[in-house]
This record gives structure tokens, C-alpha cells and sequence, in this order.
């Protein structure tokens, strides 16, 4: 069942615009009540970013005239998406965010319009344009690269022990930083000698059959490269409730495209989850996913931003894995009656869950265990938001944001962090030097006593 | 597949997450119930002043000094009076339990007259301690502080209309630019964050914290004044600590005005709400409507959210409706009706659309005062006054009976209303 191949490469197509009237009623919810500015985090820290009010609703009115160009400041956005769930009008912030985006990445594509300016004589614009355009480009490149996490992460973990040395390796590192703005504060995810789909295809797939219960694993490319401990953990906990587990073919969720406005990236990559999760679905699975970005971005923002055959099928039988199994199974009863190695947890609450209304979930659950003490380190952002916090230019902000989170950690009594978003993770571990585990691995160990269990971890 | 089969249960479930609801849920909590409390969007404290009214008017228009002596003289079908004078005592002091020392107002039962940012004095029962300096009954002089491109705050404006609003003491107001480069228009978020924090700024005279800066720009105007009143930006988690050391570099008192949103003291008092709920055992799911019900024998079985095209079944043997009015999507109106759009509860209103609006738009307005109508235990009824299923009440701006806005009662309504379906849902699912 190894399928870890890329498909054959997809013709490029362009972007499906969200029609002006979609995005035209959403401008027109707003009524300037500024809330959405209250809940945003880059703007707290970020002086030269004019917040989500401006990046949404006022930005797409100005960008209606013709010349309007969308403003640089839109880059700042890290795609939280806070203030989404903050709107009382409900307009779509993060739809406009991710068109907006979009379509600064596409002005930025200097070189049509220069060949255009050449054409039609004016040799100074095409100079001009070109000078501009080099001057981003190292931006362009780094975002493009960073977007492409699926990319790097396949061929990194080929031969992930040169990966792991290389990427940690001083001079590649200052290498990144100096030439492509990667911040070198930061020591790249390490690479599982073996990969989730690896791991799967070596255990020779599901150990379940079971027609009337089925789910579709979701593993995306951190469970997959860099923690299979995380989809492993999955595994087991609905094999243990006598769940068919099927593993489609799979590539990026789009998250890390969307934040750096590479919607056609993000399209061919969503192309092929959705018609691969479709088939599953008409299977009778349910699609799970155990990162909440990327539950998020299949849930939400594809149906807002793609018009694909089966979009809406995928958008409404996705959900967070956590989520799908306490509302088919009695878990808060299996769990109440249950005990776990004595530990403290300190729960960060990723803002997509948050989003997603998710943000409770693992307290209530563990909180009702013999043994596990949790505690919610609050309603901070971690501040890294995927990509965010890796760019050299913005990765003071990112600790900036993540200070009250950092803080509020170390105040409470546990030192084993927990959350659901690899990224934070990365935050949380690097602001404090905790190990942070996937509320999956926790409730795996609480479920499942098998020791035989123990070999697929 | 994909159904979601199994639902969350608890004693009492919430539906609305705004100050009536969070308050029916810790009184569910403290009655002994087990609480889900189900919300769409964050709280809509957020918005809100931070100011808690309790009767500044009666419905003839005058001004209300106490509001429980103004009380006995309110229609018999003012939820007040429906519910009695103890269920509004009861919410105060529920209030007064989640705020501790950051409000004032409980040592007396008259109203206090707090400065507005709009240049209005405003008869409330509780307003934070941040505000406490500024009150309309003192004499002492006030000097008002603006900054530049904050428009919503006009110093000079305020002072004049503060002072032919009736306001006893000499007051001034001078407008000054920020310190830093935070532009408080936009950036609002950003010079309350720094203040928070007392960021380091640059200045002309070298690098200081912001606190520091600030007092050196306002110093200068101080003249005789033994009060300063800023707009409400005073940094969050720590604005205690902005306004002690403000007072301590200027050695006068230092005040905040409440402002429109987004309200800087209304998401000091959502935080600590929130805390409150977490400290009852209150379960909070936020993020997605309620859509659809169950309900059999005249009793809602279960509700249901949406999360983006699927539903997720919670159940409860009580349930409070407290989505709020016509702003917070409580109720819905087309071209020709009012509804509740959760259960479908009875809105009392006139079938001629022309009969919601009144001639005057300064006095009453049929429509402020649409809602679901209720009987004494707070059930929503339908027209022939039976309540419509058996374990559901409802609070806050959902009911009707009552023009908040022209009495100033919005947060009493909710309070009261809050604190008695709450704690009676508590009851009955025990
Ligand atoms: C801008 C503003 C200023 C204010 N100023 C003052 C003031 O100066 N003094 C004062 O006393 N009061 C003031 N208030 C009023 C006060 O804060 C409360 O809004 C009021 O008491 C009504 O509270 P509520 O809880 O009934 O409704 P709301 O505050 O409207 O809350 C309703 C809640 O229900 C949720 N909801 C709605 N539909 C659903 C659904 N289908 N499923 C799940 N959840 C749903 C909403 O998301 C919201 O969280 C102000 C309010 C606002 C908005
Ligand atoms: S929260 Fe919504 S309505 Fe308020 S300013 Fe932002 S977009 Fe507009
Ligand atoms: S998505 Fe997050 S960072 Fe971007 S504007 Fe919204 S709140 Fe701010």
C-alpha cells in the first residue's frame, strides 16, 4: 500500500477566484466595530501592521478601482485566523486574507509585466520592474520554499539522517539565514528514519476490517515525516475501538501555501487529496485528521477559496480525529473510568482548533482521567503560526506573540507540554525547552495497555 | 459515516455565550449541575463598554437616582417586576463575586454618574475601578487627554459637552500625539499592548519606558488639575499597574472613559468571566452555531451544532436560551416578522410592519421592546401564555418587555435574568 510516490505532475490551472459578490456581501457585513483588530495578534506586537480589519474587508473595497495594488502589509499576516472566529457579523476575514494574498504573490511576478513594458516601448518601466522584482525575489523564493513543506519533506526523508545533519549543520544554517531569510534562532524538525507510510505499508496496512466502520487518515506531512509516532498513536486508538483505518493517497493540506498566498500550489495539491478523500468517502469513511490546520484547511478553506468536483463531500466529512471518536464512541464514559501514567500536562490550544471550536476538547477529555492532571495555558497565540516564525524578518514578533504563552507554561505545574499543531509545538518547545506530546500519544497509552502495541510507537 | 451519533450530555446546557448566558451557566454550576455552555461567537463583552446598568431611566425618561426605590414603579410587565426585585440583587451579586476589586458601585445602591467618551455623564450601577476617579459628582478639576488621530476621543469635545451636560467640576481637555511610534487609530491593539508591557520607547531625550514617556507629555498641561481622564487604553492583564504608575508620576489621580468598541475594559471583564466559568467546571464550546433541536412530550431532547455542514448532537434534561437580541442574532427579522430562530419561541409583534417603529425616534420604539415573551420562571410561551416546552428558559437580550436602550438596563436585565434561569435550570435537572 505504499503509495509515498508523487502522482505524475498536474497541469497548471489558475486559481478560482471567490466571486466578487461573494466577498462583496462579506465587505459589506462589516460594520467597523474593529473587534476583529482586538483578537489579532501580530497586530499587538507589530507596529507596522494595520490589522485585519484593513486586510479584509477595507483593503478588498480600495483594491475594487483599478491601480490599486494590494499593500505589502498583507505578507505580515501570519493566517491565524483569530480574527475569523472573532467577527460578530461573520465576515470571512480569512477568505479575503487568502485571496488577498493570492494575489499580491501574483503582482508580484514581475516578469510578464516587463516583457508587456518591453513590448509596448516603455524600456524604463521594464527596468524598473525588474529592479523591484529582484529585490523581492529572495522573499519569494524563501516563502515559496517554505510553503513546500511537502516537497522538502520528501526528499528529506529519503536519507533523513544526512537531512537531520544537514539542516542542523552551522554553516547550511547560516547559509539560510544570510541568503534566504530563514531564521537560524531555530533548529529544524528532525526526520523519522522511517515514515508513517512507511511504518503502514510495512504493518501491511489495517489489522481491522470492518465495513460499517471506517475512517480515512488524514496524516499530512508532519505526521508523515517528522512524527509517525503521532499517526502510529491514531492506529492504535481506533484500531482499539475496531475501526478500519484506510490511508488515501495524500499530499499537502495547503496550510503553509495559503499563509505565503501560493493558492496554485495549494490547488494541484488539493486536487489530489480531495478526489483521493472523495473515493474514501464514497467507501463510507470518515475523513480524520490529527493536525487541526490541517482538519481546517480541508474542512473550511477549501470550499472558500477552490471549486473542485466533491469539494463540499470532503469539507463535510472531515473532522479532527479527537473529535470524530468522542462523538461515535462513549469516550467521555471509556475515559472517566479510566487511569494514566501519573503526569502533568500544560495544553496549548492551537488557534485553528480554536477556530474549529476544538479549543476544550483535550482538557475535558483528560481532565476526567484517573492519574492525568491538564492544565490550559489560556487563550494566547504560540505565535509561530507554521511558517511565521521561521522568517528571520518576523521571528521577534513571533516570540513577542508567544511571551504570555511561554510565561503562563511555566507557571503551571506541569513540564510535559501538549497540543495538537505541530508548529506550536515547536514553539512551546522552543520557548521552554518542554517535550510536547499529541494529545493522540496520550490517550493511545491511556486505551491501549497492549506491550506488543508498544513496537509500533 | 460521518454521523455524529453520540452526544455530549450535561445537566444544564447554554445556548449564547454573552453576559446573560455566562451567567445563567456559573449559577447552573453553583446550583450543583453539571454545565455545557454552547456559543457561536466569542462573548460580545468585548464590545461592550464595561459599564453595568441597572435602571438609569425610567420608561417616562427620567433619571433614575436609585434604581431599586425607581423599580416599584415599573410596569407590571417589566421583567424586573416579573421576576422580582431578589433575582437582581441575586445577579449583582454574582457580578460582584466574578469581578472582586476591579469594579466599584457595590457600596451603595444608587447609581454613580460616570463620564462618557462620547461627553455624556451616564447614571450606572457597577463600572470599573479604572473609572472610579472620574465620577460626575466630584468637584475636583479634571484635565482630559486625547491623542492625535484617535477620533473617537475628542478631549477638547468631551470637556465642553461634559461640562454643559451639567458636570459640577472645571474641566479642560488638550490633545496629544502618542509616545512611540504607535498610532492609535488603527493600531489601538498595538499602544494598549505596549502599555501593557511597558515597552521601551524612543523619545527625544534617549529611550524610556512608555509609561514614563506618557506622563512627560501629559505633565505639562496639568496646571491645577487633580485628575486626568484618558480613553479606556490603559493596557490589560496589568492596567492596575498602568494607572498606579501614571498616578505616581504625575501625583494626581488618573482615570479611564469607557469607550465604543472595540472596548478595552469590555475584554478585561470578558477574561475574567472567562476565568470564572473555568473556576465553576462550566464546559465552553465557541466557534459554531446552534441550528436545530430535538424535542418530543414538550421537551427539547437534544440541540445541535453546525460545524460547517455537519451537526453535533449535545444533550441536557435543562436548556437556557441566551442568544441575545436582534444584534446578537438572538432574533431574526425579514420584511415582515420577527422570529426566534433557534426553538421557533413565540416573538409577540405586530403583523404590520408599520406598527414597529414609533413617530419620534427619541422615545419609544415599539420595536426595542420585541422578544420572546416569558412567564414568571422565565419560560418562552407561546400567544396563549403556555410555555412552550417544559425544561427551556431563556435570558437576557432575547427577551422582550423592555427598551434597554432607552432605560439603560441592558446589563441588569441580563444579570437578573442570567442568575434566576440559571440557577432554577440547576435545580430541576438535579
Ligand atoms: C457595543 C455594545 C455596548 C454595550 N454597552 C453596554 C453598556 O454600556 N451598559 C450595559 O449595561 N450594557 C451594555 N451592553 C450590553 C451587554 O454587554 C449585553 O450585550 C447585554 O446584556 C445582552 O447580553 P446577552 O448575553 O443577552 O446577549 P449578547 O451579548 O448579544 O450575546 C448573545 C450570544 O449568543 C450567541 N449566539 C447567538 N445565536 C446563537 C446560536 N444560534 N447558537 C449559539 N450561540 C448563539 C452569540 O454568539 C453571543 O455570544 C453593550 C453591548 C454591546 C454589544
Ligand atoms: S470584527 Fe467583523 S464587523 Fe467588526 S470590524 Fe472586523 S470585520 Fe468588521
Ligand atoms: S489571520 Fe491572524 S494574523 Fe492575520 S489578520 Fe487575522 S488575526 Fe491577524
Amino acid at each position: 500500500m505504499s503509495d509515498t510516490d508523487d502522482t505524475s505532475s498536474f497541469d497548471p490551472v489558475t486559481v478560482f477566484e471567490p466571486t466578487e459578490q461573494d466577498l462583496r456581501s462579506g465587505s459589506d457585513d462589516c460594520y467597523k466595530c474593529s473587534t476583529c483588530d482586538s483578537v489579532c495578534p501580530v497586530a499587538a506586537v507589530d507596529s507596522s501592521f494595520p490589522g485585519p480589519k484593513f486586510q479584509g474587508p477595507e483593503q478588498w473595497r480600495l483594491t475594487r478601482k483599478e491601480d490599486t495594488e494590494i499593500d505589502d502589509s498583507i505578507m505580515g499576516c501570519s493566517n491565524c485566523m483569530r480574527c475569523d472566529g472573532a467577527c460578530p457579523s461573520s465576515v470571512p476575514l480569512s477568505q479575503m486574507h487568502n485571496t488577498a494574498r493570492g494575489a499580491y504573490v501574483e503582482q508580484q511576478r514581475f516578469a510578464s509585466d516587463a516583457v508587456a513594458a518591453l513590448r509596448s516601448g516603455a524600456f524604463r518601466r521594464a527596468a524598473s520592474i525588474v529592479r523591484d522584482g529582484v529585490a523581492d525575489f529572495r522573499e519569494r523564493i524563501r516563502n515559496r520554499l517554505l510553503a513546500n513543506y511537502y516537497t522538502a519533506g520528501r526528499f528529506a526523508s529519503k536519507l533523513p539522517r544526512v537531512a537531520n545533519a544537514a539542516t542542523n549543520f552551522g554553516p547550511t544554517r547560516w547559509l539560510l539565514e544570510r541568503v534566504l531569510g530563514i531564521t537560524s534562532e531555530r533548529s529544524f524538525p528532525s526526520f523519522a528514519t522511517q515514515t508513517f507510510r512507511e511504518w503502514w505499508a510495512d504493518r501491511g496496512g489495517s489489522h481491522v476490517e470492518n465495513p460499517d466502520k471506517r475512517v480515512a487518515y488524514f496524516h499530512g506531512c508532519y505526521a508523515n515525516y517528522n512524527t509517525p509516532a503521532v499517526g502510529k498513536a491514531m492506529v492504535r486508538v481506533f484500531e482499539s475501538f475496531e475501526y478500519e483505518v484506510l490511508v488515501p493517497q495524500q499530499r499537502c493540506s495547503g496550510t503553509p501555501m495559503f499563509a505565503n498566498g501560493r493558492l496554485d500550489d495549494a490547488k494541484r495539491h488539493a486536487e489530489t487529496n480531495v478526489e483521493s478523500l472523495a473515493e474514501a468517502i464514497a467507501d463510507g469513511a470518515a475523513v480524520i485528521a490529527s493536525c487541526t490546520s490541517c482538519s481546517m484547511a480541508l474542512r473550511e478553506e477549501y470550499p472558500e477559496l477552490f471549486d473542485i468536483d466533491d469539494i463540499d463531500a470532503v469539507s463535510e466529512h472531515t473532522y479532527e480525529s479527537l473529535e470524530y471518536l468522542r462523538h461515535n464512541e462513549d469516550l467521555d464514559a471509556v475515559l472517566s473510568e479510566s487511569s494514566g501514567d501519573a503526569e502533568e500536562y500544560v495544553y496549548h490550544a492551537p488557534c485553528h482548533a480554536r477556530n474549529q471550536g476544538l479549543e476544550r476538547q483535550a482538557v475535558e477529555l483528560f481532565s476526567s482521567v484517573d492519574g492525568v492532571t491538564i492544565e490550559d495555558v489560556g487563550d494566547s497565540c504560540s505565535g509561530i503560526s507554521g511558517t511565521y516564525g521561521w522568517k528571520t524578518e518576523k521571528y521577534d514578533n513571533s516570540m513577542a506573540i508567544g511571551d504570555p504563552m511561554f510565561t503562563e507554561m511555566e507557571a503551571a505545574a506541569g513540564e510535559q507540554g501538549m497540543t495538537e499543531c505541530p508548529t506550536c509545538a515547536m514553539q512551546m518547545s522552543h520557548g521552554t525547552g518542554y517535550s510536547i506530546t499529541h494529545p493522540l500519544e496520550l490517550l493511545a497509552d491511556i486505551l491501549t495497555d497492549d506491550p506488543s502495541a508498544s513496537s509500533d510507537r | 459515516m460521518g454521523a455524529m451519533t453520540v452526544a455530549i450530555d450535561a445537566d444544564v446546557c447554554v445556548i449564547g455565550g454573552g453576559l446573560a448566558g455566562m451567567t445563567s451557566a456559573i449559577a447552573a454550576a453553583e446550583a450543583g449541575a453539571s454545565v455545557r455552555l454552547l456559543s457561536h461567537k466569542k462573548s460580545t463583552l468585548r464590545q461592550a463598554s464595561g459599564l453595568i446598568d441597572l435602571l438609569g431611566y425610567t420608561p417616562a425618561g427620567e433619571i433614575v437616582a436609585d434604581p431599586f426605590d425607581a423599580m416599584a414603579t415599573l410596569p407590571d410587565h417589566h421583567l424586573y417586576q416579573r421576576i422580582g426585585e431578589q433575582a437582581v440583587h441575586d445577579g449583582f451579586d454574582l457580578f460582584d463575586a466574578v469581578v472582586g476589586e476591579s469594579y466599584s458601585g457595590d457600596h451603595t445602591a444608587a447609581n454613580a454618574l460616570v463620564p462618557t467618551y462620547g461627553g455624556r455623564i451616564k447614571p450606572t450601577a457597577r463600572y470599573p475601578t479604572m473609572t472610579a476617579a472620574g465620577l460626575a459628582s466630584d468637584r475636583s478639576p479634571v484635565l482630559f487627554v486625547g491623542f492625535e488621530r484617535l477620533t473617537a476621543f475628542d478631549a477638547p469635545y468631551v470637556s465642553a459637552s461634559l461640562s454643559s451636560d451639567g458636570m459640577p467640576a472645571p474641566t479642560r481637555g488638550v490633545t496629544i500625539s502618542a509616545p512611540g511610534s504607535h498610532r492609535p487609530d488603527t493600531r489601538l491593539h498595538r499602544l494598549v499592548h505596549a502599555l501593557d508591557v511597558n515597552e521601551s520607547v524612543s523619545t527625544s531625550t534617549g529611550s524610556q519606558p512608555i509609561r514614563d514617556a506618557l506622563a512627560r507629555r501629559i505633565e505639562p498641561h496639568l496646571e491645577s488639575a487633580q485628575r486626568v481622564g484618558l480613553p479606556a487604553l490603559l493596557g490589560l492583564e496589568n492596567a492596575p499597574d498602568v494607572r498606579r504608575d501614571l498616578e505616581r508620576l504625575l501625583g494626581v489621580d488618573v482615570f479611564e472613559l469607557p469607550m465604543g468598541p472595540p472596548s478595552i475594559p469590555g475584554q478585561r471583564l470578558e477574561h475574567q468571566y472567562l476565568d470564572a466559568l473555568d473556576d465553576a467546571g462550566v464546559f465552553r464550546t465557541t466557534g459554531n452555531p446552534v441550528v436545530a433541536f430535538d424535542a418530543d412530550a414538550g421537551r427539547i431532547q437534544r440541540v445541535y451544532i453546525d460545524r460547517n455542514g455537519s451537526r453535533v448532537p449535545y444533550t441536557a434534561s435543562q436548556f437556557v436560551l441566551a442568544t441575545g437580541g436582534l444584534v446578537g442574532k438572538g432574533l431574526a427579522s425579514d420584511r415582515t416578522a420577527l422570529s426566534e430562530p433557534v426553538f421557533g419561541c413565540h416573538v409577540p409583534h405586530p403583523a404590520d410592519r408599520a406598527e414597529w417603529y414609533g413617530d419620534d425616534p427619541h422615545t419609544d420604539q415599539p420595536f426595542a421592546r420585541f422578544g420572546v415573551a416569558v412567564d414568571r420562571s422565565l419560560k418562552p410561551c407561546d400567544d396563549s401564555e403556555t410555555p412552550e416546552y417544559d425544561n427551556l428558559r431563556a435570558a437576557g437580550g432575547v427577551l422582550g418587555g423592555t427598551d434597554v436602550t432607552m432605560e439603560l438596563s441592558a446589563s441588569g436585565r441580563s444579570l437578573a435574568s442570567g442568575v434566576r434561569a440559571g440557577r432554577l435550570a440547576g435545580e430541576r435537572s438535579n
